[in-house]
């Protein structure tokens, strides 16, 4: 009797299974379209491995809504903060995800700044049909794969194929480097998509890469292949990366007696590469970036003058990128037919010639920025020199 | 050839940090047959405490070492008796799991007061920033500091071990506990003594690569105290010597896997020692296998 | 009152549980984010239960049960990804837990001779050598993982499952198979003595473990859209430890029960993630110290247990 219960109740599941397998629809959100305020979902790395980033970012969207705020809101609402940290954790960026759209219900989400974590958010973003903005995910797929374009996928910033093939050509016509080295962080998207973009540039140039080494996140000890590498011939070391690891490979390069130019790309962008390589490892280093402080374009002074006004000290890139971040799904709420995801999407997609402090730009057909990029040199830590490129 | 050298001297004080702190691994587990899960934690903590000591109180390298390997011992002998003394006559499985939980209160605790961002020592000054060049080799002040420190560390507790009334203690208990204390020994102050000493290495460990690598964080220690511990094993656990050797061997290992194969194999390679020991010689290199009695 | 005899009550009490369910999922009440809470719990059940019937039952203390998780994971997710159908899901879940089942028997037969905290050591080494094995194939993108893995768990599959596992286990261990794995854990030179084949059933506790974990792997990798090797780590493999310790070593009803009581935790401690594992952590030295034994102990939950806790209470008020 018992067994035949239990075929009888298996048999049951599997049919209820096979019948439920195309879920209820879950409830679209309240976006809250009559609602006082408009809510915006920000998911950031505010802990963990790349926290400047995430608090870079947050900061920088803060000094945004509160100057929108303070000029009476879009059309009148004020703009709401709904904000979350993912600790620079994947999982916990989808589960945060899903939490801000299903229970809090915004309009639209800002973050996470990784593309690794962003990416993992926008399937839940395509399925709640919110749109999600990333100020700094650069990788080539992250908007666009072989599987087509995520309509609810935004970013303001360039991406890797950009920054690597930039930083080649940089390497080639200003540094005059014939034989690279190539470090690269295989423990994320980013890293491997730039590794290969320069690599491509560089030989398509006429350089020869002599060496390709990797690491993964959290290692400090790089002397073994530092070491290897030593023995080769090369002029440039180019470092695909994240500032936690990057800063150590430089210290360590340039304890070893390596002293050849050392490029990088946005990831290095963080106080902490000056605090983790030490001042006096820290020239001739070079990393392609978004905006820079010694920009002389009376959109960047102003940003730099309210940012000092509220923070006390110097805007990085990402202070720029989420002070645009902001202002861009702003702009884009403003310009909604009404207030729900799909018109915020429609309107964040034909966005034209905006002005932001990391270059006007116009949102193409694969919700990627048209724009420019600059190049910073370092001398003993401090920026010392930029190379503007592209437009 | 130069690199080949080079290589050698890079293993050389990779190795010595494992050494460190394999000898805590197995020094526990020679009186305790106890897997000290805690042990990499107290690493981590010794190597915050020395970044305490000189970003907030301007100390320099040696008092700062001094204070950590002091604070240190203090902790280790607080976790014995806090969290195993009570366990003493539990299942083997039951401390173990104790001593991955107290390694997870320490490491997440420690995270939640001082954040998981990855922090840097303050600049080092002096003598600590000195390079020398041999031929195509570059030796830094900081790797000598760790080479000597770690021999004075050793050459002192082999004296401790070897010569002192509680070194004896100490051998006795790790032999036969019962036997030990019939013969009037105090097993309780012998095991204390042992985590105390352990405890000290493992803070002197963590202040040397806090100056070395210049990154610390709340989790610093996971991977570095199992990569101990899998030297511990391949020594012989429960010997002080062999544990000294597998700390140069699995150093030794990573640093020619990474310079001549692939680094990302680095780790793995090593897991794979581990598991070939277990299976082939569980007593270790230097180590007697012995008969299980029925 | 035939009705209310034990078998009977169990496959009622199951079939409410998945209607409540289902109801809570099509009226929406249950949203998609506390739905994405109950997959996690499902699949730490089916985690906790599988891990329980090799280091509660048998006794063979492991610290790599992420690692049989993350294979049933990877090629689950690299079967949907190519046969994104229903059937291309059910193939994905068999084949990952037989694949995990199959590295489960190859780690196994060797290690297995191990003891106590070697054994442990040996586990922990190989759940981190597949991890290092997925940080560097071609086929899993390396570190930075597998994204847009197709969803394809929903209330009716995650139930499915869990029941399934549960109850399969269950039997094995009422089981004589069970009972040879018991006696292996109470003593293993005595069960020697009287004829049981230690290898052969630590081997085959310790692979049903692994096919279960592979089963809970798939059931991530169908449902969180992405997979990256660090999700599998050494904290993975302790989670699911602290399940099992704090539900009772060889308690079923007990693994379920902690995993509950865990879910329920985790979610109050969201935001702090770090005071999340430091509960668990106080939680693990606490219950070492004062009831080694975990909550339940070794008991099941079950009609018999409840009739003789009221009846003692009962004694103790009169």
């Amino acid at each position: 009797m018992k067994k035949l219960l239990s075929v009888f109740l298996v048999l049951v599941l599997m049919a209820a299974a096979l019948v439920g397998c195309s879920k209820a629809p879950s409830q679209p959100a309240a976006s809250g379209a009559d609602a006082e305020e408009i809510k915006i979902g920000i998911n950031y790395e505010l802990s963990g491995g790349v926290a400047a980033y995430g608090q870079a970012n947050l900061e920088g969207i803060e000094l945004a809504v509160e100057q929108i705020n303070a000029a009476g809101g879009v059309d009148g609402k004020m703009i709401k903060l709904v904000t979350y940290d993912n600790k620079s954790d994947h999982a916990e960026a989808t589960t945060l995800a899903n939490r801000m759209m299903t229970q809090d219900g915004v309009l639209a989400a800002i973050g996470p700044a990784t593309s690794g974590a962003f990416k993992a958010t926008i399937p839940v973003a395509e399925k709640n049909e919110v749109p999600v903005v990333s100020g700094s995910a650069t990788a080539d797929d992250v908007t666009v794969d072989d599987k087509g374009l995520k309509e609810y996928a935004f970013r303001i910033c360039f991406n890797d194929s950009y920054q690597g093939t930039a930083m080649a050509d940089f390497a080639m016509n200003t540094l005059g480097a014939k034989n690279a080295v190539i470090i690269m962080d295989s423990s994320s998207d980013y890293g491997k998509g730039l590794a290969k973009n320069f690599k491509e540039q560089f030989e398509r140039n006429g350089g020869k890469v002599v060496a390709e080494e990797s690491y993964v996140e959290k290692d400090t000890e790089f002397n073994a292949i530092l070491t290897k590498i030593k023995g080769e011939d090369f002029d440039v070391i180019f470092i695909p990366g994240y500032y936690e690891e990057a800063g150590l490979i430089i210290k360590q390069a340039r304890a070893q007696g390596i002293d050849t130019p050392i490029l990088g790309a946005d990831g290095f962008d963080s106080p902490d590469l000056l605090e983790l390589a030490g001042a006096d490892a820290l020239n001739d280093v070079y990393f392609s970036n978004h905006y820079s402080s010694l920009d002389q374009d009376p959109v960047v002074l102003k940003f730099i003058e309210d940012f000092k006004a509220k923070y006390g000290k110097d805007p990085n890139a990402f202070h720029a990128l989420g002070y645009d971040a902001m202002k861009f799904v702003a702009d884009a709420v403003g310009r909604a037919a009404n207030l729900d995801g799909p018109s915020v999407k429609d309107a964040l997609a034909s966005t034209e010639n905006f002005v932001g402090v990391t270059g006007s730009f116009s949102i193409d057909e694969n919700h990627n920025p048209v724009k420019s990029i600059v190049v910073i040199g370092l001398k003993d830590g401090v920026q010392d020199s930029i190379t503007r490129s592209g437009e | 050839m130069g690199q080949f050298l080079q290589q050698v001297l890079n293993s050389i004080s990779i190795g010595s940090i494992y050494a460190l702190i394999a000898l805590g691994y197995t020094m526990v587990y020679g009186i305790i047959r106890l897997i000290n899960f805690a042990h990499a934690s107290v690493y981590m903590l010794g190597a915050y405490i020395g970044y305490f000591a000189m970003t907030y109180f301007g100390l320099g390298f040696f008092p700062a070492i001094l204070i950590a390997m002091v604070l240190c011992t203090i902790i280790g002998v607080l976790i014995e008796k806090i969290a195993y003394k009570p366990l003493r006559n539990a299942t083997r499985i039951a401390v173990l799991i104790t001593a991955i939980g107290v390694s997870m209160l320490i490491e997440y605790g420690m995270m939640f007061f001082v954040k998981a961002n990855v922090r840097s020592y303050p600049p080092m000054t002096g003598f600590l920033t000195k390079t020398f060049t041999l031929g195509s080799m570059t030796i830094t002040t900081q790797q000598i500091l760790i080479l000597v420190v770690t021999i004075v560390l050793m050459v002192i507790l082999q004296f401790v071990v070897r010569t002192t009334r509680i070194g004896k203690a100490m051998r006795a208990v790790s032999q036969d506990r019962d036997a030990a204390e019939l013969m009037g020994i105090d097993v309780n102050s012998t095991i204390s003594f042992t985590f105390a000493i352990g405890s000290a290495l493992a803070g002197a460990a963590g202040v040397l690569v806090g100056v070395y690598y210049n990154s610390i964080n709340p989790l610093m220690g996971m991977l570095p105290g199992l990569k101990a511990f899998v030297a511990a094993v391949f020594g012989g656990i429960g010997l002080i010597p062999g544990a000294v050797l597998g700390g140069y061997f699995i150093g030794a290992v990573e640093v020619f896997v990474a310079g001549y194969g692939n680094s990302m194999y680095r780790d793995a390679v090593v897991f794979a020692i581990l598991i070939l020991v277990l299976i082939i010689k569980p007593a270790g290199l230097l180590g007697k296998s012995t008969r299980e009695k029925v | 009152m035939a009705l209310l005899q034990k078998g009977w009550l169990k496959y009622i009490l199951m079939l409410l549980v998945f209607v409540v369910g289902q109801v809570l999922v099509m009226t929406g009440i249950l949203n998609d984010y506390l739905f994405a809470t109950l997959t996690t719990l499902c699949i730490n059940i089916i985690l906790a239960v599988s891990l329980n019937l090799i280091t509660g039952f048998t006794g063979q203390f492991s610290l790599g049960h992420a690692g049989f998780m993350s294979i049933g994971a990877y090629v689950c997710a690299l079967i949907t990804m190519r046969i994104s159908t229903i059937p291309g899901f059910l193939l994905g879940v068999f084949a990952g837990a037989c694949a995990a089942a199959l590295v489960g028997f190859i780690v196994g037969l060797p290690t297995l001779r191990l003891r106590g905290d070697y054994l442990a050591i040996a586990t922990l080494g190989m759940a981190e050598i597949i991890r290092i094995v997925f940080l560097n194939l071609e086929i899993t993108n390396g570190a930075a993982g597998l994204n847009g893995v197709p969803q394809f768990v929903t209330w009716p599959w995650l139930f499915l499952f869990t029941a399934g596992t549960i109850h399969l286990i269950s039997n094995f261990i009422h089981s004589a198979h069970g009972r040879a794995c018991i006696t292996l854990r109470e003593d293993e030179i005595a069960a020697e003595s009287i004829g049981i084949d230690a290898t052969r059933y630590k081997v085959t506790a310790f692979v049903m473990g692994a096919f279960f974990a592979g089963i809970a792997g798939s059931l991530y990798a169908s449902y969180f859209y992405f997979l990256r090797p660090t999700l599998f780590g050494f904290s993975r493999s302790i989670d699911i430890l602290v399940i099992v310790v704090l539900g009772g070593i060889g308690s079923l009803s007990g693994s379920v029960i902690a995993a509950i009581l865990l879910a329920l935790i985790s979610t109050y401690l969201q935001s702090f993630p770090e005071l999340r594992m430091v509960f668990y952590a106080v939680a693990l030295v606490v219950i070492m110290i004062l009831r080694p034994q975990g909550l339940m102990g070794s008991k099941e939950l079950s009609f018999d247990l409840l009739r003789n806790l009221g009846r003692s209470r009962k004694r103790r008020s009169s």
